[in-house]
């Protein structure tokens, strides 16, 4: 199973109507990789996630979670994949424990199980204080650690993160980025995360530029940067985004 | 995944609706206050209007507090199961919805763990209207109080899904208030709860079909005769035919692929 990808995505399309949101888009993380999808607001990486966390039913293309078909084996996808969406998801009337807890039963997981399991995602992410608070005490960035304690609540192998540092302040952003990293590196949990960001972006990073639906570029940040021959990430995103408008 | 997941997660489902209970005791007051204001100040001031004549399942003549009481609880159902609605668009407003939604178990499931977490609530909420009914002498037989609680959870679980399916095409929780105007108030007073369908029938024909035709009067018609160790078949077959047809939609509605939810993600 570590040789297959983590996720695949092949010729994924989608449109609401007449507006198309994602047209022909294909990329894949292996095992232990930290993917940055990068793209301006409405360059469809919402609906991408919804569409690999079966929200959205997909009609065109494949996506691949370790191989297996979403649409074929919906119940083991998802039970291999963890998320943090955009919009906040936590009950804010639970303790943090409870919401991991909570989290645990619908993933099946016995009570006391996930309690032992919650205790060492929560002291992870440094909440270990705050564990017996309700939700609508913590500051947002406290929010965004108890919802990344809580997708690992499953030891899930890949980590989809919509946008999870939308509003932190930059100590908050960079815990997130490290604690996600570190992750990958340490455990090979492949993460990809989404971001309009280009901050987000380090030299390390692998990335997939997505502008309009579509998927301009896949590679190492360097890699880009040399085929751009730009200075700077920022420099080739306008250069990748431009590109295609112009031709 | 095999039973015991299934089964550890309807616990954690039920756990959460009760956690969220416990918080809202408000919830649990207004529950009972509701059906203690009618019959505290509607029966009693409707007592010498409202001539009952002897109808089943009742033997004598009965006051009018009394033939009213069934309705009043399936009036505590009915605002549970819009509740289980207000929840759920509350939790898709919040987001909490998805995190449900991303379960690896199957949707069917989880929508049916929610209604059956929310109808035990119901019935909880049932029983403590019949032990303050007492005080308006409201008693029925002592055995009633078991035979009653099928009729109970039967009519919970429909008007549940109700609220289930209704979640589903309700785009924002500010139309909420619809509900009321649009759904509990007609299906309340359409009925037979407040008085039997032959004194309507006398007065208006077409009303008489809509409150025969209406989910709520059969639910009424079960606990009324259950609370009397009666079991009306007809009206059992008609409140689970109900509960078939709306729970059917429901999980219909929140398919991704099919249903009402998919449709507004296109809307947007």
């Amino acid at each position: 199973m570590t040789d297959l990808p983590a996720l695949s995505i092949e010729g994924l399309g989608h449109a609401f109507g007449p507006r198309r949101v994602l047209s022909n888009v294909t990329f894949s993380l292996a095992p232990g990789d930290f993917t940055v999808l990068l793209g301006l607001n409405g360059a469809g990486k919402t609906t991408l996630f919804s569409l690999a966390t079966r929200l959205y039913v997909q009609r065109e293309g494949v996506i691949r979670i370790f191989g297996m078909d979403i649409r074929e084996r919906a119940s083991e996808c998802l039970r291999r994949m963890g998320v943090v969406f955009q919009q906040p998801t936590l009950d804010l009337d639970l303790t943090v424990e409870r919401n991991l807890l909570y989290h645990g039963s619908l993933h099946g997981i016995a009570h006391h199980e996930a309690a032992q399991r919650a205790a060492v995602e929560i002291e992870r992410v440094g909440l270990v204080d705050q564990r017996r608070d309700k939700v609508r005490q913590l500051s947002g960035g406290q929010r965004r650690r108890v919802e990344i304690a809580r997708c690992l609540l499953h030891r899930p192998r890949l980590l989809l993160l919509d946008e999870p540092t939308v509003g932190l302040d930059i100590a908050s952003r960079q815990f997130m980025l490290d604690h996600v990293r570190r992750l990958c590196r340490e455990e090979g949990i492949a993460a990809l995360w989404a971001t309009h960001l280009i901050d987000e972006v380090d030299d390390g990073a692998r990335v997939v530029v997505l502008h309009r639906g579509e998927v301009r570029a896949v590679g190492e940040a360097a890699q880009l940067l040399g085929e751009t021959r730009t200075p700077s990430m920022r420099a080739a995103f306008e250069t990748l985004v431009q590109e295609r408008a112009a031709a | 995944m095999n039973a015991i997941h299934y089964l550890r997660c309807f616990a954690g489902i039920t756990t959460r609706e009760w956690l969220r209970f416990l918080n809202q005791r408000g919830r649990f007051f207004s529950a009972l206050v509701r059906p203690l204001v009618w019959l505290a100040i509607f029966a009693t001031g409707f007592h010498f209007v409202l001539g009952v004549s002897i109808i089943p399942p009742y033997e004598t003549y009965i006051p009018y507090p009394v033939y009213i009481a069934p309705g009043l609880i399936a009036m505590i159902l009915l605002f549970n199961g819009m509740l289980i609605s207000l929840s759920m668009v509350y939790d898709r407003e919040m987001g909490s919805m998805r995190i449900l939604m991303v379960s690896p178990l199957p949707r069917w499931f989880l929508l049916t763990a929610k209604l059956l977490a929310g109808c035990v609530l119901s019935v909880i909420q049932a029983y403590a209207f019949l032990v303050i009914a007492l005080l308006w002498d409201i008693v029925p037989p002592w055995y009633g109080y078991i035979t009653v609680l099928p009729a109970l959870v039967l009519s919970g679980l429909m008007m549940g899904a109700l609220g289930l399916l209704l979640s589903s095409a309700i785009r924002q929780l500010e139309n909420f208030a619809s509900v009321m105007n649009f759904v509990i108030f007609p299906m309340f007073f359409a009925s037979s709860a407040l008085y039997p369908l032959w004194r309507v029938q006398e007065s208006s024909l077409p009303l008489y079909y809509i409150c025969e035709a209406n989910p709520f009067t059969p639910a009424v018609e079960l606990i009324r005769f259950a609370l009397y160790e009666q079991l009306d078949l007809q009206s059992a077959l008609v409140v689970l035919s109900w509960l078939v047809v709306f729970m059917s939609l429901a999980i219909y509605g929140y398919d991704p692929a099919r249903g009402l939810i998919a449709r507004r993600a296109a809307a947007e």
